[in-house]
């Protein structure tokens, strides 16, 4: 059976170290932060100019000058710092935030992204995405593993507009895991049920089984 | 007493500095921190052709939203532009250029230009329609693009707090472009929520040096409303 966004979500979690700075995109990343565990310091980045996100306000206590990258109201921690957008790119940019997990529509067996634009759609921008995948030295893709179409989203080559080239260390897909090595993919875990013959059939390059991996019969 | 930054209005504060085709940068992340009024003035004033470097374009109505509804700006250079429909159905249309940067490189061309850094390599965006017809080097073994800075006519941004001299200081979030931007454009023209006397704010809590600040208007309305609503429920005790 495949894994479900939130079960995907605490599957990327387990990425997270003890004293982490880490970047949340959109979508089931930001799932990530219910995830973390506990006894565990992590630092949420936000775009926009804050590190240390906390949650939601509660009801009634939403401030217009407190918001996330994604334009939602949240709150501040005892450990949180605002600064601007040029220096929250300098973070980024200069190699400081540790981890950064975002979604996709694409990723090429070499680590390739594509997350931004889909050519005859119309084009909202990439925000932070091109810079957040150049300057972070780990980037970990969330995402479901076909398309609606039912086409795979690990593909040989992107087809799609890049965000950046060589980027991708891991990529979490509702049906498994794969790490993206100088020799390939490699996969690391696989969602309860799923069968090699249906990972082979939804991913487009082929990869290769890590030694540990355990598969049902 | 420099009073002569103090401007009465946001229409006072602008007077002299628009003109038609002029490039205007414009504070804000969505619509927190946007310099709100400054817009409606320029609204009013109806200059024209304008090249607007935002990280947004507003929301439909709301901010630089007015500017593309009533179609004075020619172009916009921002990294994302999702949340306005209007701007979406003129930019299908043709009726409006848009230059996509990405957010960091947007911010520190804005930030290069304030510096005096007329260009900078960058690896954001290496291998990407990004770096199309920009120049590339290998620094180190790593493929880097070259960026230009910016630099626009006009700065219009929004402050939390002022003193007459000029010297700023942001709240929270809503700091995000405005103090960049601030540092990068001819004339620089504040709206601020308080505005204090000189000494009433620490120096060593100036966010932004009033060096960069030419014009400052209180603002009489303070309206900031929020795009994305999101609340928990408080669990009872």
């Amino acid at each position: 059976m495949p894994w479900t966004r939130d079960e995907m979500a605490a599957r990327a979690a387990r990425e997270l170290r003890d004293g982490m700075y880490v970047n949340l995109g959109i979508g089931i990343p930001t799932l990530v932060a219910n995830h973390i565990p506990p006894g565990m310091t992590i630092q949420l980045h936000s775009e926009n100019g804050m590190m240390g996100v906390g949650p939601f306000p509660y009801e009634g206590e939403e401030d217009p000058d407190l918001i996330n990258a994604g334009k939602q109201t949240v709150t501040e921690l005892p450990t949180t710092s605002y600064f601007d957008s040029a220096q929250s790119f300098a973070m980024v940019r200069g190699g400081h935030i540790a981890l950064s997990i975002l979604g996709a529509l694409q990723v090429a067996e070499n680590g390739d992204l594509a997350n931004w634009n889909v050519p005859g759609k119309m084009i909202k921008g990439m925000g932070g995405a091109m810079d957040l995948v150049a300057g972070v030295p780990r980037v970990v893709v969330v995402m479901e593993h076909c398309e609606k179409s039912g086409l795979p989203k690990i593909v040989s080559d992107c087809s799609l507009p890049l965000t950046g080239t060589r980027v991708v260390s891991l990529i979490i897909t509702d049906l498994g895991v794969f790490e993206v090595t100088k020799d390939g993919l490699v996969l690391v875990d696989v969602a309860p049920g799923v069968t090699m013959d249906e990972l082979r059939d939804k991913t487009e390059p082929p990869f290769r089984v890590h030694q540990d991996l355990k598969l049902a019969a | 007493m420099s009073v002569k930054k103090v401007y009465p209005n946001a229409e006072a504060a602008l007077d002299g500095l628009l003109h038609d085709g002029m490039m205007i940068m414009s504070g804000g992340f969505g619509i927190s921190g946007i310099p709100d009024a400054l817009i409606d003035a320029i609204h009013a004033a109806g200059t024209r052709n304008l090249t607007v470097v935002s990280n947004n374009a507003g929301i439909d109505g709301v901010g630089l939203g007015k500017l593309i509804d009533s179609k004075q700006i020619k172009k916009m250079i921002s990294s994302y532009v999702g949340e306005n429909k209007e701007f979406m159905r003129q930019y299908l249309a043709k009726e409006l250029q848009i230059e996509f940067n990405p957010q960091g490189t947007l911010a520190e061309r804005i930030r290069a230009g304030g510096a005096g850094i007329p260009a900078f390599f960058t690896a954001t965006g290496y291998g990407t329609i990004i770096a199309e017809g920009k120049e590339t080097r290998e620094i180190d073994g790593r493929g880097y693009v070259l960026e230009r800075a910016l630099f626009a006519d006009l700065a219009i941004v929004h402050a939390w707090k002022a003193d007459t001299e000029g010297n700023l200081v942001f709240r929270k979030t809503a700091r995000n472009f405005n103090a960049p931007m601030a540092t990068a454009a001819k004339t620089t023209v504040v709206q601020v929520e308080h505005l204090v006397q000189p000494g009433e704010i620490d120096p060593d809590h100036i966010h932004t040096p009033g060096i960069f600040v030419d014009r400052i208007v209180k603002l009489a309305v303070v309206n900031k409303p929020i795009e994305q609503r999101t609340v928990r429920k408080r669990v009872a005790a």
